[in-house]
Order: structure tokens, then C-alpha cells, then sequence
């Protein structure tokens, strides 16, 4: 194995064991100096299959080259690098630790070429990014971090056993086309499903990167879903249900979204539904489709990262991010404002940013193959998204009404982190071609021209108006300190209270048990007093005569017997 | 601390109507810039004047009204987990 060779990725998970021997500014510079050389390391390798063992009978493919894995290889890199930066002023061991090794295994991931090594660093991103919420050392993130581990463990299970089938079915394990023909291409599909945060396999989602530390929801809204998305695209292309899912997915969490007080959650299911596109995308399946999808992929893991780095800041200045307690906040943190403005154009889709590119390749692969419901669903969540991460996000965190709160701005290396993702951002919308150089299929879309530019803003413009309107008249529903229920109600609240009634009716079972036991074992002693206690009839001394008589009576029976 | 004692133009009284009146101004240009481009539809709605302008207007209403009866169903105490 020369260096050529050697998986990118690793360099990060091994890199990350000696970060703890390092202190203050070496520390620094060398978790920086990390995703660096992974990224040059990236540059170098050529299409094709390197880095191969022998395990019993099947060879395991550590690092597979092809422009599908180099373009999520890419951006794992960037967003490693920019998170590192974020997180620069934090000094929990744990975290960083945690987040170099996590982005590392997801980098891996995209490169394995075989599906037990997919399944190796599928459990490793979940294993490793599980600390990234337990670094808020609570018993609630402890809580929420044990959730968020049986689910995300529970999913490599999935692949592994689906991987298994497919062994004996096939006798090979290259991770390339699966389709859901056969029972094992349905369990991996499940297992991606549930890291894709398909519609009803999604909660954990919600409810856990909103429960992360400032810094670790950064690292995880880049990764876990996005390899998701990876794996989807490598072994599901063109699978039609996909394009349902897909749709579904775009549409349901934006209606969470409007009336979710907590802005990261906002941002998780805005998430939720920005994955929905690619998985679009990827169920469509024509070179353009699939183009779309990992371009939106790539531009989405930098506006999402931007989005929670702008609201992780308010965190970290104000203390909480309940849009409830927020508003104002531009006069105390005018760089983060403008920062998270950035975020919520590119999410939007607005000319000159980054979605605006990636995301109309997927609507138009829609609209060309005829799928005009999807189409539909695609321009009302696109509408959607803008409402609740283009307006929602900014309004409530930095305008609204004051909240009175004067804090500090960022911490300079945040402004860094965020400044560097928006020249990202505003890069990819004014030069796309950069981009789509580096997409698995060659590009032949053209997204600036007249009909799409005035469309598009058509579509924010009006529903910004809406938003404005509402608003004004008093329509628009406030923010509220709430919890509203998703389907982590049903094993958050259904799942414990039914086996809690079920264990308390066995427990009265047991006690009704119990005392019929203890009746019927006190009839018997009660009896068993009556005939043998101190007064029974049968403890009474008998008289010699009274014997002898019984003697008689019984030696009298024996003749009878014995006559008869 | 910054933004103290500062003056800013979005509290003096009248500059959020202001803010309002020009997306209104900005939303009625862009419906008339509908006739301003050649249009490469790929279904016939897309052919109404200003489809794209109603289509995100009476969706985005329809989301945040839809949303505000969702409450109804789905909203609880913030500690609703907790006990």
C-alpha cells in the first residue's frame, strides 16, 4: 500500500487518537492541519479500487474512486475543515475528538467499496458522533444521546443483516447497485432510510441534533444524513418509490417547522426537508436527477452548517434559541445576522446563492420525466422552505420584537467559520460550473436564465409577501415555549406508558395471585386447627374403653370384609 | 456590549411600513415582469400570467394557516417529556 492508496478518511479517524496529546495553540493547528491533508490526500487519487484485503472468501474494498464518492469525499472534507474552525475557542477533549473522528468515518464511509466496510463506518459515525451530544453532560442529553444511539446503531444492524442476504444470495459483497428486489436490498434500504430521516423513520433527527452541544450539531448536520444520501444514490438510483418518499419528505416537516419555537429544531426539520429533494432526485434517476442530487447535496451541507453556526452562536451568547425569547439580537450581533441571512438566501434558492443552482436541477429532472405531482409538491415545499428557514430563522432570532437581550458578538473564530461557508455559498450561486465540473454525470443545465431567475423570485417574493401579511394582521402563529408531538411520541410516550399499564396489570395480576394463595392457605390451616388444634375432635385424649370400642368396630369391619 | 444606546433606523416609527410597502411595490414589479420574458413551459399552468407569484402566495398562506390548526393537535406543555 503506497501512499496513493491510502483512505482520506482515516487520516481523520487516526488523527483524531493524538489530538489529546497536544495542548493550547499546538492542538489548534494541528486539528486544522488535519482535514487539510485529508483534503490533499483526496486530491490525489485516481479513479479506481485501492486498498484491498482478503477476508475469508470475499475481498473488502477500503477505498473505491469514482466521481460519486469524490464529490461527497469533498465537501465531508470542506465541512470538516470549516467545523474545526467553528469550533475552534472550545476546549472539551471529548468533542473534538469525537468531531474529527466522526467526519473521518463518514469520509470513509463514501469510499468503501464493499458493504462490510460501509457497515464498519456506518456504526462508526453513529458510535462517534453520539459524544458530540453527550458532551452537554446533562440527563437529558444523556437521554436523548441513548435514543438517538439505538436508533442510529439499530440501522447499521439493518445494513449488516441486509448485507448478509444479499452475501448468500450473490456471493459478493460490492457495495454498486442493490435495488429492493430481494428481501436484503429491502433491509439495506430501511437502513438508509432511517439515516435519510425518511417520513415515519425520522424523529431522531429532531430530536437529537437540537439537543447537541453548540459546535456538535455543526458536525452532525454534515454528515450522517448526507452519507445517507450517498449510499441511497450509489444502490437506489432510479427506485420510483424513492421519488414518493421523496416528496413526502419535502412537504410534512415544513408544517412542524412554522409553529417548532427551538430554531435548531426549525433547522432539523428544514433538514428533513431539504434531504426530501435529493431523495427526489435519486428516485428519478436520469443523469440530471442524479446530478441534481449531489449537487444539492454538496451546496446543502454548506447553507445547513451556516444556518446552525449562526443560530449556534446565538446559543452561545443569549443561552437559548427559543424564537420565543429571541428578536433583536442584530444590534448586539450584526455579523451573525448577516452571516444567517446568507444561510437562509441559499436554503431559498434566491439568484446569486448556492440553491438556486443545485436545487432546480432536481425540480427540472421532475418536470422533464413527467412527474408532475412531485413537481408540484417540489415548488410548494421550495415556497415552504423559504418560510420557515429564509424568513422564520433570521426574523425571530434578529428582528421581531427586542428582547432586550445586548450580548457580544460571536467569537472571531466563528465569524471565520461563517464567513468562509457564506463565500461559499455566494461562490457556488455566481459560479456553478465549478460545481457541476466535479458531479458524477457531465452537465449540460443552464440555471440562469430569464424564465428561471424571474420564476424563482416570483415564487420568494410572494412568499415573503404572505409572510408579511399575515404577520402584519396578526394572522401569523407566534412563538410559543411548547413541545409539539412528532413520532418520537410513540416511543417517547405510547411505548413506556403502555408497557408501564401492562407491567402494572401484571403487577395487580400478581398481588390478586398472591392473596388468593394466601386465603385459601389460611382456609387450610384454619381446618386443619379445627380438627387437630388443642380443642379438634381428633386431638382430644380418648378413653381406653372408647379405644377398645373402636378396636372392636374396626376388627369387626375386617370379618365382614373377609366373609364377603 | 455592542448596539447600546445606538439608534437604529428600524425602530423609529414608520420603518417597518416602510419595509412593507416596498415588498409590496417589490412583489407588483415582479408580477409585471411576467410579460417581460419568453416563457419555456413545461406544463400549461405555467403559462398563466404571474403563476409562480400566486402559486407562492396562496401556498404560503395555506402552510402557515394549516400549520396554526396543526397546534391544535399537536402542541403541549414545554416539559411535556420531562415528567
Amino acid at each position: 500500500m503506497t501512499i496513493e492508496q491510502f483512505s482520506p478518511g482515516l487520516i481523520l479517524v487516526i488523527g483524531a487518537l493524538f489530538v489529546p496529546l497536544l495542548n493550547g495553540y499546538l492542538r489548534s493547528a494541528y486539528m486544522l492541519l488535519l482535514p487539510l491533508l485529508c483534503g490533499w490526500q483526496m486530491l490525489q487519487l485516481a479513479p479506481g479500487e485501492y486498498e484491498t484485503f482478503e477476508l475469508f472468501d470475499y475481498t473488502l474494498v477500503m477505498l473505491r474512486v469514482d466521481k460519486l464518492s469524490l464529490v461527497f469525499g469533498y465537501i465531508f472534507t470542506i465541512a470538516s475543515f470549516l467545523s474545526v474552525i467553528y469550533a475552534l475557542h472550545m476546549k472539551d477533549t471529548v468533542q473534538q475528538v469525537a468531531g474529527m473522528a466522526y467526519a473521518g468515518a463518514a469520509i470513509c464511509a463514501v469510499f468503501a467499496g464493499d458493504l462490510i466496510s460501509l457497515f464498519v463506518f456506518w456504526e462508526l459515525t453513529a458510535i462517534t458522533s453520539v459524544f458530540l451530544i453527550w458532551a452537554v453532560r446533562t440527563e437529558r442529553a444523556f437521554r436523548t444521546g441513548m435514543r438517538y444511539l439505538v436508533i442510529q446503531v439499530g440501522s447499521g444492524v439493518l445494513l449488516l443483516s441486509g448485507a448478509l442476504l444479499i452475501v448468500s444470495e450473490t456471493g459478493s459483497i460490492t457495495f454498486g447497485h442493490i435495488g429492493i428486489d430481494s428481501l436484503g436490498g429491502k433491509l439495506i434500504l430501511v437502513s438508509f432510510g432511517i439515516k435519510a430521516a425518511f417520513p415515519l423513520l425520522h424523529n431522531w433527527l429532531q430530536d437529537a441534533y437540537p439537543e447537541a452541544t453548540v459546535t456538535g450539531t455543526v458536525f452532525l448536520s454534515s454528515f450522517t444524513t448526507k452519507l445517507a444520501i450517498y449510499a441511497l444514490a450509489r444502490g437506489f438510483p432510479g427506485t420510483e418509490m424513492l421519488i414518493w418518499v421523496g416528496a413526502t419528505m419535502t412537504a410534512f416537516p415544513i408544517f412542524f417547522a412554522v409553529i417548532e419555537n427551538d430554531l435548531r429544531r426549525v433547522l432539523a426539520y428544514s433538514l428533513n426537508n431539504q434531504l426530501g429533494f435529493m431523495v427526489v432526485g435519486i428516485g428519478i434517476g436520469t443523469e440530471l436527477a442524479l446530478n441534481g442530487a449531489a449537487s444539492h447535496a454538496f451546496a446543502h451541507i454548506l447553507y445547513k452548517s451556516l444556518l446552525f453556526m449562526s443560530m449556534g452562536a446565538v446559543l452561545f451568547r443569549t443561552g437559548t434559541v427559543n424564537g420565543s425569547e429571541l428578536g433583536g439580537l442584530y444590534k448586539s450581533m450584526p455579523w451573525s445576522t448577516g452571516f444567517c441571512i446568507i444561510g437562509a438566501a441559499s436554503i431559498s434558492g434566491f439568484p446569486l446563492f448556492s440553491g438556486f443552482v443545485t436545487k432546480s436541477m432536481i425540480l427540472t429532472a421532475a418536470a422533464d420525466e413527467g412527474h408532475w405531482i412531485t413537481w408540484t409538491i417540489l415548488l410548494f415545499a421550495s415556497a415552504g422552505v423559504f418560510h420557515h428557514s429564509g424568513i422564520k430563522i433570521p426574523y425571530f432570532a434578529f428582528f421581531a420584537h427586542d428582547s432586550g437581550k445586548r450580548v457580544k458578538e460571536a467569537p472571531i473564530n466563528m465569524l471565520v467559520a461563517m464567513g468562509l461557508t457564506s463565500f461559499l455559498c455566494i461562490f457556488i450561486g455566481v459560479y456553478p460550473d465549478m460545481l457541476y465540473a466535479i458531479l458524477p454525470y457531465p452537465v449540460n443545465y443552464v440555471p440562469y436564465t430569464a424564465a428561471h431567475v424571474i420564476t424563482m423570485l416570483q415564487l420568494l417574493a410572494f412568499a415573503a409577501l404572505a409572510f408579511a401579511v399575515l404577520n402584519r394582521y396578526g394572522f401569523y402563529p407566534p412563538e410559543l415555549r411548547s413541545t409539539n408531538l412528532d413520532t418520537d411520541w410513540i416511543y417517547r410516550r405510547l411505548i413506556p406508558r403502555t408497557v408501564s399499564s401492562f407491567v402494572k396489570s401484571l403487577a395487580e395480576a400478581r398481588n390478586e395471585l398472591r392473596r388468593w394463595r394466601t386465603a385459601a392457605l389460611m382456609y387450610l390451616l384454619d381446618r386443619v386447627f379445627h380438627y387437630h388444634g388443642p380443642r379438634g375432635v381428633l386431638a382430644r385424649t380418648w378413653a381406653i374403653s372408647g379405644a377398645a370400642l373402636w378396636v372392636m368396630v374396626l376388627l369387626g369391619g375386617y370379618l365382614l370384609v373377609y366373609y364377603l | 456590549m455592542k448596539g447600546e444606546g445606538k439608534k437604529y433606523w428600524l425602530d423609529k416609527p414608520g420603518s417597518v411600513d416602510k419595509v412593507y410597502w416596498a415588498l409590496c411595490t417589490l412583489c407588483a414589479a415582479l408580477f409585471l415582469a411576467d410579460a417581460l420574458y419568453e416563457k419555456h413551459p413545461h406544463y400549461a399552468v405555467e403559462e398563466w400570467f404571474g403563476f409562480y407569484a400566486l402559486f407562492g402566495f396562496v401556498f404560503s398562506v395555506g402552510l402557515v394557516l394549516a400549520a396554526r390548526e396543526l397546534r391544535r393537535f399537536l402542541m403541549r406543555k414545554e416539559d411535556y417529556y420531562d415528567d
